[in-house]
């Protein structure tokens, strides 16, 4: 099958590479750039185990055509520690308040409780419960996640109050 | 170094040994997207197998043409029966003593079943192709129900025919496989014949999938210069695998190394050894390429082992003050088209019978009948110790049931005939021994913090307002107190496959006082890196933040059975601790050398030996470890390390006490969990923190079964319920808080104490909140209605009881 010429901006590098018109975006991630903290649980966008950022928004890359993304701005989990490599806040506070156990589905859910916590800063459990609904995790029975993210909001808005 | 500054406790505190809420080691990795799941692997030359699956429950396969699939550029190759059957791999041994079909040998048997293996370049040609192999299938008369499979004159396994023996006695029909007997049954009977009071029900626990947000896969790479094969893979008993696949390929053992790597969950589902995993290792010897494998979630839902399918007919006696005097119990259990339950050998319906649960039962009976049916095979125990769930949720029915036939509290009635406290070690009348237990402190507790005379208060008066009319919701208050059997086992009665259940720990001290430790278990989630560090550190005394756990690899960790069955605290923990302490041992004489004293004179001190009396003359542990290394000690060997392989002297057997409650919409069959209480008796406690994740993750797993999670077939043996769709997984939506509780009575036997946690949730569970919907209807007659409890069918036991008006 032909292959055509794909430009991302993936975790603030620049990436190119060639791909089939049907390859999908988790794929071309985890195969081709060797991005392998998105994982694949359900390949029908319900698990949410493969949720990237891309421009903004939480994305399921398990059902997203490279093709249909070329030129956006993604961001995974890898993206998410901070410059000096230690953890991000939402990664050591689900660390912290233990919401994660096997781990598989770690990286989805804290790429989307990133993207929640723009579009909600001071969400209430009920919010991050529903915004959180779209990715299924098998071992923590959510309680200690719903935590960490809520942990995760008070402490970025007192880091914003400090730096104001 | 030789602190004198800080206390004991200080001392201890620094440890981060057993009772701290140590932080997990695993997670700085995992919250990176820098774990290692089988999947993250790639080898150079990798190739990737897909399979070819039957759409047909039962049916012949005529004819299977891979022409047109090999022509597809980047095939590499397609495998049939035919070209398995040279090296006799076309079938493969099951954990249960029966045969399975690795590629469909003239028929299929269930609708997903593997029918060929395609290997290519890459996953998509892979996939391109399977679609490509034509396959005649003749389509044959389909069974799904066990009873009907018992009776009808289709011939499930043919290969089977005319042999009346199978691998657990005498079969009786040429769809049986085997009949199980425990306990008295002219006893039972002639209890049953003269109670006061018999109460019978059946009581069908549905068949459900453990399925992991990982499904299962693996990589093949064989070396054809060194001869040694790597197989890589979603183990949950890698060193099971390696015996396994060297026992089935002829490969000596000693060039097949193992490595189950970072795990995505399992709870039972990768316990066994399937169809993908050999087909991999075949076509990575016939390649001389790496081969991955992974299925994809419908081929995990379909294809992989299933759990559950136990109908369960019992019968239960007591005198008409509700003391219990006999326990019957039939159980129909569907296994598929091939018995590939995982349950030790000895053992064809798990530990079914420790279906007495909590109480005190004079007399008992059990018998199970296992049944082939056109489903998949399997009945693993999904976050259970081998049909442990079945057991606990059918004798916290029958005392529901019991209850109501006696016009009693079923809080009272399970208090009455709870094991007392000094009753313990309990001989059941089904044949354990019981541990350790105090069900009545437990219980009490449990009540009390619910406020379980003020719930039922308010259900009265709720009922009264239903009754006026004025709600359209019930309040269900669902008990449970169950009694687990877990941490498989002494190698006298448990083995798998000839293989004894026990489990191992190695220890190596480092000269400058860190050590590594492998143990035979494999972590899945539960935080092996972290809790095990934690026993070392209290055992020995050095810190848990100095001490790497390393596992799943079977070229370097020592044998072991593996993680399941929550035995690797209660296994590979105790060897864990039996190996500390050999290294204690030893560091005692070594320490005896340097303070030129007779070892006697010592006395352990948190994290040194001092000697008796005088304190301030010590060695710490970190001291002790460099004297091992530079010190020539007459009558010593050099270094500091242990090996332990523990054969458990008895299983562990945890219990707990939940209560739920919930409040039911009787016009649209809507749940709603108001509160969920857990209390957990699991022993000595490692780390209250994972313990309590494990609860959280446990009840959430079993609010799914009790609530709506199936694997439902139609009469065509189709699956209804193949994508996450259709098999329910709570979202972060649906799912309630939990409050935790605990109680500890310690093992007797187990060197710590520890009695294992991680399927105790998922055990009492179920029936916390299968009882909650039954007792919310309980006062307008409903007396049984089988799981899963959807909104459609809790909306149908509304309706069926006229409340609908």
């Amino acid at each position: 099958m032909s292959k055509m010429h794909v430009k991302l901006t993936v975790n603030g590098k620049q990436v190119e590479g060639l791909a089939e018109p049907r390859t999908l975006l988790i794929h071309f991630l985890r195969e081709d750039l060797k991005i392998t903290g998105p994982h694949i649980g359900c390949e029908t966008s319900h698990c949410g185990a493969c949720t990237v950022d891309i421009d903004g928004k939480s994305v399921k890359s398990c059902t997203t055509f490279v093709a249909q993304v070329n030129g956006a701005d993604i961001t995974t989990v890898e993206g998410l520690a901070n410059d000096d490599g230690s953890l991000g806040v939402l990664q050591e506070m689900f660390r912290e308040h233990h919401g994660l156990q096997c781990g598989f589905c770690t990286p989805g859910m804290i790429t989307r409780a990133h993207r929640l916590l723009q579009e909600n800063p001071t969400p209430t459990e009920e919010d991050i419960r529903f915004g959180m609904a779209g990715n299924l995790c098998r071992c923590t029975g959510y309680q200690n996640i719903v935590k960490a993210i809520s942990a995760s909001a008070d402490m970025l808005n007192a880091q914003k109050e400090a730096a104001e | 170094m030789n602190d004198q500054t800080l206390t004991p406790e200080e001392r201890a505190t620094n440890l981060k040994g057993m009772g701290c809420a140590r932080k997990r080691v695993e997670d700085v990795r995992f919250t990176q997207g820098k774990g290692n799941y089988v999947d993250d692997i790639k080898l150079d030359g990798m190739l990737f197998g897909a399979f070819v699956r039957s759409p047909y429950a039962h049916a012949r396969v005529v004819s299977v043409n891979k022409e047109a699939a090999l022509a597809v550029p980047g095939v590499v190759a397609v495998l049939t029966a035919e070209d398995l059957a040279p090296l006799g791999l076309h079938w493969m041994p099951t954990l249960a003593g029966d045969k399975q079909m690795v590629l469909a040998d003239g028929k299929v048997l269930f609708q997903g079943q593997e029918v060929a293996y395609v290997v290519a370049e890459d996953r998509y040609i892979a996939a391109d192709a399977a679609e490509l192999v034509e396959v005649d299938y003749e389509e044959l008369p389909v069974l799904t129900d066990p009873f009907e499979a018992l009776k009808s004159d289709v011939v499930l396994r043919e290969d089977l025919a005319g042999q009346t023996e199978g691998a657990h006695g005498p079969r009786k029909h040429h769809n049986h496989i085997f009949t199980w007997e425990q306990g008295d049954k002219d006893a039972t009977e002639a209890v049953l014949g003269e109670a006061d009071v018999v109460a019978e029900e059946m009581v069908y626990y549905h068949r459900t999938h453990p399925c992991p947000l990982e499904t299962c896969g693996c990589v093949a790479s064989m070396d054809k210069v060194t001869g040694k094969l790597t197989l890589y893979g979603t183990f949950q008993a890698p060193h099971a695998i390696r015996t396994v696949v060297s026992l089935i390929s002829g490969l000596a053992e000693h060039n097949i190394r193992v490595i189950s790597p970072d795990i995505g969950g399992g709870f039972g589902n990768k316990v066994g050894a399937y169809a993908g995993y050999v087909c991999s290792v075949v076509a990575s010897i016939v390649t001389g390429q790496p081969v991955k494998w992974v299925e994809n979630r419908m081929e995990n839902l379909m294809a992989t082992a299933f759990a559950r399918d136990y109908w369960m007919q019992g019968k239960i006696a007591a005198t008409k003050e509700g003391k219990i005097t006999g326990l019957w119990c039939h159980t129909t259990a569907d296994h598929g088209g091939f018995d590939a339950c995982a349950d030790p050998s000895k053992f064809p319906a798990g530990f079914m019978n420790i279906c007495t649960g909590s109480y005190d039962i004079p007399t008992a009976y059990l018998a199970v009948d296992g049944v082939y049916t056109n489903k998949a095979p399997g009945g693993v125990a999904y976050r259970c110790s081998f049909r442990v769930t079945e057991a606990a949720y059918f004798i916290e029915r029958m005392i529901e049931v019991l209850a109501i036939k006696l016009n009693m509290d079923a809080a009272e009635l399970r208090r009455i005939n709870f094991i007392k406290a000094d009753q313990f070690p309990y001989q059941s009348a089904l044949g354990w021994e019981y541990d350790s237990g105090d069900y009545h402190t437990a219980w009490d507790k449990a009540l009390k913090a619910v406020d379980y005379d003020g719930l039922r208060a308010e259900q009265a008066q709720r009922i009264e307002e239903f009754k006026a009319g004025k709600t359209r919701k019930l309040l269900g208050i669902g008990l449970t107190h169950f009694t687990e059997i877990v941490g498989a086992g002494p190698v006298k009665n448990c083995d798998i496959l000839g293989m004894g259940m026990f489990d191992s720990c190695e220890i190596r001290i480092h000269p400058t006082g860190s050590a590594i430790a492998r143990i035979g278990a494999i972590s899945q989630g539960q935080g092996h890196a972290t809790t095990f560090a934690q026993i070392i550190a209290s055992e020995i005394g050095l810190p848990a933040d100095d001490i790497t756990l390393e596992e799943g690899d079977t070229d370097t960790a020592p044998y072991g059975l593996g993680t399941y069955g929550s035995r690797s605290t209660p296994v590979a923990g105790a060897a864990t601790a039996v190996a500390s302490r050999k290294i204690r041992a030893k560091a005692q004489m070594i320490a005896a050398y340097l303070l030129e004293v007779h070892d006697g004179d010592l006395e352990w001190d948190v994290d040194r030996f001092a000697v008796k009396g005088a304190p301030e003359r010590f060695k710490t542990m970190k001291e002790i470890a460099f004297a091992a290394y530079n010190q020539a000690i007459p009558g010593l060997e050099p270094g500091l390390e242990a090996v332990s392989y523990y054969d458990p002297p008895n299983m562990t057997y945890p219990f707990g006490a939940y209560i739920c409650v919930m409040e039911i919409d009787v016009d649209t069959g809507e749940w709603d969990v108001r509160k969920f209480y857990a209390l957990d008796d699991c022993g000595t406690r490692i780390n209250p923190m994972i313990i309590e994740g494990q609860v959280h993750g446990g009840v959430t797993e079993a609010l799914a079964i009790a609530m709506g999670q199936e694997i439902a077939y139609d009469e065509m043996g189709n699956v209804k319920t193949g994508t996450l769709m259709d098999f329910f997984i709570p979202t972060a939506w649906e799912t309630p808080n939990y409050t935790t509780d605990h109680t500890v009575t310690p093992s007797p036997h187990h060197p710590i104490g520890a009695k294992g946690v991680g399927e105790s949730p998922n055990v009492g569970g179920v029936p916390a909140f299968s009882n909650a919907v039954h007792d919310a209807f309980r006062p307008f007659g409903l007396v049984q209605s089988h799981m899963p409890h959807d909104h459609w069918r809790i909306w149908k036991i509304a309706n069926g009881l006229g409340m609908h008006g």
